[in-house]
Formats: C-alpha cells, structure tokens, sequence
C-alpha cells in the first residue's frame, strides 16, 4: 500500500510562519497623468495602506520638483520618502549650482540614474512624472522600479495601474477605436476621464479609495484640485 | 462489478482521484488557480427578542473586488440563517448541504430542527476535511429552547456567545461589541449595533466593503434585511463611454456560403406506460 | 549517442557541458553564510493608542513587556516626555525602545548645552526618526518597533508614526499593533461624529480603547500610562492607571 501524497495548498499550509525581516512594504496607492499640448493633469488616490489595513485616508503621494515638474509615486512608502527628499536636495543643489531649475526633461533622467544607482537594492517605486518637454508640449515620463524611463502622453501606474491603463489606451490612443474620429484631447476632457478612471479604481481595486488629489500644470503655474473617493 | 449495463453508483462527497497528480504537476511548478475569498466581515448578536445576523457584501480576490454585492447571509431552516465567510465556494455550498440535511430532519421528526442541530451537523462535516473547507460560520437561529448563536471555525471547532465576529474584519467589529454591547437590548438597539460593528469592519478592512445586509431572526418569524444599507455610494461618471456603432475597424470580410443542409425532424416518442 | 533534441553531452566523463561550468571535484563552492542580524523581537510591549483633540494630544500606552507569551515585566513604561513640545510612545521590541530612548534623551541634553533655548520640535524629532529607522532597516538590522511622536508645533496638535521599515504618516488618530485593527475604527468613527472633541472626550475615548484593547488582546495589561500635551495647561504623563473591567459576560455565555 502506498501513501497518497498530501497535496499542498499554500492557503491550508501547516507550517509555521517564518519570522523574516523583509525591507519593503506594499503600501498601495495609485498614479495616473495624462497630457496634452498645453497642459499636463497628474492625480493620485490619498490612501496608504498596509495588507488589510489603511494606516491613513489622506497621504498626498503628489510631490512638486518644481514650478513645472510634478512627480506621482506609488509603492513603497518608505522608499517613496526616503527618494523624494533626495529629489528636493538635488533639485536645490541643481539651483544654487546653475541659477535656473532643472527642466521636466532633466529631472526626467536625473530620476532614472537616482533609481538605476540602487538597481540591487531597488526603491519599490511606481513613479509618474509630469511637466513639459522641450517643445514646450506637456509630456508623462513613467518609470520602474529600477530606472527605466519611458516618455508618454499618458500613463496609469501603482496598485490600479494594470486596471487602467488598457482603459487609457482605449479612451486617449483610441486603442480599437480606429473608426471614431480623434479629437484632439483638451484640459476638461483629461480631468473627466481622470476623475473618471479612480472611480472605477476605488470600485475594484482594494489599496485605491477616500480622495483623489489632483495637480494640473498649465502655462499659469501649478493648480491643485481635489475630489472625493468611496471609503471602504 | 461495473459494466456499461450496470455502471458503479459514484460514492457520493469529493473525488480525490486527481490529488496525487495534482500534487506532481504542482511541484513540477504548475500554477493553481485561487479560490475566491471573501476577505470578510460578519457578526451575530443575541438580543431581547432573538439574534441578529450582519454581513458586508464584498468578495476579494487577492487585492482585486471580485464581486461588489456578494450575499453572505445563507439560509439554513424557516428559523436559522448562517453567515459565511473563507472561501466563497465552500461556504455557499456548506450551508446548502446542511439546509437540505436539516430539511430532512424537519420532515423525519415532524419537529422544528434546533439550532445545536444544525451546529453539531455543520463541525462534525467541517471536522472530518481537517480544515480543507475553509468556511468560518456565523450560526444565529431561534427555536424551541430560546436564540442561540454559534461561531463555527473550518476546523470544526465552535463557540457559543452572545455576541460574535468573523472575517478578516473580525477585529473593527469586535471593539464595537466589546464597547456597547448589552445584555436584553431592544431590536432597533440592537440592528444599530450590528450595522455600526458591520460599517467598522466595512471601512476599516480592505478585505470589506460595499453594503451592510442583516437578518433578524425572532420567534416564528424572520426579517432578511438584504442591503440593510448602502454603507458606499459609487461616484458619478462624467464623461459617455457608451462606443459608436461600428467603432471597430473592420480587418477583412470573408462570406461563406452555407450548403442546403437536410433536416430531419424527429418526433419524440411517447413513453411505454403499457 | 547523440540526441538532437536534448541536452547536449558532457565534454568528458563528469565533466562539463558545452557552455556549463566545470564542477571540481571535492570541491563545494557555496556562497558564505550571510551575517545574521535581530529578525525578530524579543521582549515586546504592545499597541500604542495616539489621539489629537481641539487643543493638544493624548497618547497611552500599557505597562507590559511580554516575553514571548509570557507577561514577563509589567513595570515598563514607553510613554515618553522627550521636552516641553514632544511626547513620545513605542510599540514593539522593548530593548530597541530603550536604545533608541538613550540617545533621543542624549541629544536633549546636547541642545540644552548648547544653551540658547531652542526646543527640539516635534515634527524635526519624527522626520529624523524616519531617518533613523530607514537607515537601520537599509542595513537589514532594523529596530523593531513602532513609534508615535506626538505634540504642538506652531499651535496645531501633531502625531505621527514611523515603523520599522521607515514608513511615516502623520493623521489625526494613529496607533500601532493590534489597536490599529481593534479600536483605531472606534476611533475614526468617533472623530467622524465629533470633529473636534475636548480634552475630557478624547481621554473617555482612550480610557474605552484600552479596556477593550485589554479584552481582546492577549499581550495587553491593565496597568497603563496616559500622556497628555495641551497648548495651555502643558504636558503630563499620568499613571499607572487601571483599566476599567466588566466580565460579567461570562456568566451570559454559558452553553
């Protein structure tokens, strides 16, 4: 007679749990930034969470590099704040180096070699970056974790990311919608389909809900903007 | 001996015939799919008149909402609902089982079943799969000897209490019981109790969410409150995403002619009754 | 001999692959065993329970350090008087709590001697402890612990959390361990109702939540510390207090 094998499922696992020490943290959260010729809106959900629990309902994950630039991060949230105040002191150093601030383009590589410099020990980051190129044009520059950077006109990033980017593709690029005439894409049409995409978000992503923080950068500087979530 | 003419009557319960196999292609780095769980919060209370049973209405899966209004209340017998949580299937089909058994236990004894009944049935079927059905229940039912309300772990293990919580949103409801829960409360009391411990769990668990649903089971009677409130509003779309007709492109046409097919239309014959 | 669709032969008799590295014989080449650093906490106390009402903080902590499961101390207290602006309270390994208090004491005492009457305040004290606590789990060695700065900066009350890892937030109502899932939604819900509570609200509030954090937490206790920081009447650390205790359910749940 033989012993059937026990089948093993990680979820009824008897083993005990090992107590390891583990330096990240999913703390959720989700980006998204769309732009357009004269204007770049970035936005960010204000929950940070951890596993089943939601440490705070209003954690602006937006910071601004500049009067032009906007970074969005989402991820680890320990690494978040330890890669922003690097950011800050760099962008000062930038300034009191050269006397002008640093381009949306510069700041764009710059965060690349910041995040390629840790390539093994990674910054668990989804970062989003916004602002204007050379042409003066609004641009979305979205990174990895490890510092490949990607220049876009829009980009969905963080917990939600997977969710909604086919959804940008549909609604912006007209992914599959070769027939419908392209419009050209304007502040108010990106700041519906934003505001639009984090409902859906917070209707079926977990780490994504409470508040929407929205930054849009325009030729007249920076305007903030904000706009309620579900709460559970 | 089983022939076409006589085929072996299947041994009713699980198969188990694809566990070896199952367990060597997992090891050979086969992925399985997960079962749905409902990350979940439910609670039981015993008040004045009866009990009162609470639910959320989400379902995870991993860290995405699987379903928006999954109902976790199931009823058992006309006088016994049990809540549900763990993994989705085994909970729904759990409770089924046990409802049909105790059916034929009303019909058999011409009694109505008694709730430490349906608590026995369900430990003992929980107990002999060691765990392996992951349905933690919540028991409320009223019946000759009073209200009772049971906690039922997948283990088969259970307790009997006056006021209790389950799901991963166990923790937020419990606080609201420890701290206001009283012996004998009244029945609008008692439904504010169960909604404010249920809306704990709701927006303090990530596993809960959407609505609250209760039941409130008295003496000869039931009052299944199913979306008692909607404790999260959806946002309002602003923009149209209805598509145009004929938003897609078309690659290419192919037209396949169809051949005349004969069919032949066969009528059904009467059963012999002779 | 040779199979086209399989592996490719070995070069020798136990040699290698083509492509393969070569394995010396009798020799095991394995990676050194990495240095092991603190994994796990030893001695531990539990939650800390932090709230900001209209005019100051409150923030309690109990008297427990569990040794495993064991109530091995119960005289520790980790509610902190850092200076006139800040309290403090730590969760987690007791020892770490104890290292990490000796040197913030010692830099209180380096900004006294320095004498020109500037206060440490308390979101300088949480953003270097963010520092701190990234830098020690960057080095895989971190604290474990949970610590909750509280205090008035500017006029405005102020708490905020780090963990081990270095993650930071500040809010109106933190805490840390099992309080974070038992009673912070008692907590929330109360602040959702009442905005912006008195000083005597709030201290109900968290006299509540420890009783019923003493009731469903097995690593609590029920001697405690309160400490309370208040724009006008200053800050005091009160205690040990006892918690309130109702166990009559037991006889209402008998089978």
């Amino acid at each position: 007679m033989s012993m059937i094998e026990r089948p093993y499922y990680s979820d009824y696992s008897s083993a005990p749990i090992q107590h390891q020490f583990s330096p990240y943290a999913d703390n959720g959260g989700s980006v998204v930034a769309i732009a357009g010729d004269d204007f770049a809106v970035i936005a960010a959900d204000t929950r940070l969470s951890a596993g089943f629990s939601i440490y705070t309902r209003e954690q602006n994950k937006l910071f601004p590099l500049s009067d032009g630039t906007i970074l969005g991060c989402a991820g680890c949230w320990c690494d978040t704040l330890t890669l922003t105040r690097i950011l800050k002191s760099r962008m000062q150093m930038y300034q009191h180096e050269h006397n002008k601030t640093m381009s949306t383009t510069a700041c764009a590589q710059m965060l690349s070699t910041l995040l390629y410099y840790k390539r093994f020990f990674p910054y668990y980051i989804s970062n989003v970056m916004v602002g204007f190129d050379t042409e003066g044009k609004g641009c979305v520059y979205s990174y990895d974790p490890i510092g490949h950077c990607e220049k876009t006109n829009y980009k969905a990033g963080g917990s939600a990311g997977a969710l909604l980017q086919p959804l940008l593709d549909n609604q912006i690029a007209h992914t599959n919608l070769d027939k419908v005439p392209k419009e050209p894409l304007t502040l108010e049409k990106a700041l519906a389909l934003l505001k639009d995409v984090f409902i859906s978000a917070a209707e079926r992503d977990i780490y994504t809900g409470d508040k929407v923080l929205i930054n849009i950068i325009t030729k007249d500087g920076i305007k903030e903007e904000a706009f309620d979530l579900r709460k559970d | 001996m089983a022939s076409i003419l006589c085929p072996d009557v299947p041994s009713p319960g699980f198969g188990f015939e694809n566990c070896r196999r199952n367990a060597l292609l997992e090891n050979k780095g086969l992925a399985f799919p997960k079962a749905q769980k409902t990350g979940t919060t439910i609670v039981g209370i015993t008040f004045k008149d009866g009990v009162i049973l609470g639910a959320d209405t989400r379902a995870t899966e991993d860290t995405t909402v699987a379903d928006k209004n999954s109902e976790k209340i199931h009823y058992l017998a006309p006088n016994m609902y049990c809540c549900g949580a763990g993994t989705a299937a085994d909970t729904e089909m759990t409770t089924q089982m046990i409802s049909s058994q105790l059916e034929l236990h009303k019909l058999n004894t011409n009694r109505i079943a008694r709730v430490c009944t349906a608590n026995m049935m369900l430990k003992q079927y929980l107990f002999r799969y060691q765990g392996y059905i992951g349905a933690a229940l919540i028991l409320g039912g009223v019946d000759t000897e009073g209200s009772h309300l049971y906690m039922i772990y997948p283990h088969g293990s259970s307790d009997k209490l006056p006021y209790v919580t389950m799901g991963s949103g166990s923790l937020a409801a419990i606080a609201v019981f420890e701290s206001r829960w009283r012996k004998d409360m009244d029945e609008e009391e008692g439904k504010q109790l169960v909604r404010d411990a249920i809306a704990a769990g709701i927006f303090n668990d990530l596993g809960s969410g959407s609505n609250v649903d209760l039941c409130i089971i008295k003496k000869g009677e039931v009052d299944y409150r199913r979306t008692y409130e909607e404790a999260n509003k959806k946002g309002i779309k602003q923009g149209n995403y209805k598509y145009p007709k004929g938003a897609t492109n078309i690659l290419s046409t192919k037209v396949v002619e169809v051949e005349d097919v004969m069919v032949t239309r066969i009528e059904p014959e009467r059963m012999d009754t002779a | 001999m040779f199979d086209p669709m399989g592996a490719p032969p070995a070069l020798w008799h136990n040699g290698p692959t083509p492509g393969g590295f070569y394995n010396f014989p009798a020799i095991q080449t394995r990676p050194s065993e990495p240095i092991t650093h603190s994994k796990s906490p030893v001695t531990t106390a539990t939650s800390v329970i932090a709230l900001a009402y209209d005019k100051g903080v409150v923030i309690a902590g109990d008297l427990l350090a569990s040794y495993g499961s064991l109530a091995r101390y119960k005289n520790c207290p980790r509610i902190l008087k850092v200076n006139e602006n800040i309290l403090l309270g730590a969760s987690g390994d007791y020892a770490d709590f104890q290292y990490i208090k000796s040197f913030i004491e010692q830099k209180i005492i380096d900004e006294e001697c320095i004498g020109d009457n500037i206060k440490l305040k308390p979101k300088s004290l949480y953003c270097w402890l963010t520092r701190v606590m990234y830098q020690r789990r960057s080095k895989f060695d971190p604290f474990w612990n949970n610590i909750i700065v509280a205090g008035i900066q500017d006029g405005e009350p102020f708490l905020g959390q780090v963990d081990k890892l270095g993650t930071a937030y500040t809010d109106r109502a933190i805490c840390t361990g099992y309080a974070a899932h038992i009673v912070l939604p008692i907590i929330r819900d109360f602040l959702d109702k009442n905005p912006n509570p008195t000083q005597a609200e709030a201290k109900a509030l968290v006299l509540k939540c420890m009783e019923v954090l003493y009731y469903r937490d097995a690593r609590s206790f029920s001697k405690f510390q309160i400490g309370i920081m208040d724009k006008e009447a200053g800050s005091s650390i009160e205690g040990p207090l006892t918690c309130e205790e109702n166990w009559e359910i037991a006889l209402v749940a008998k089978n």
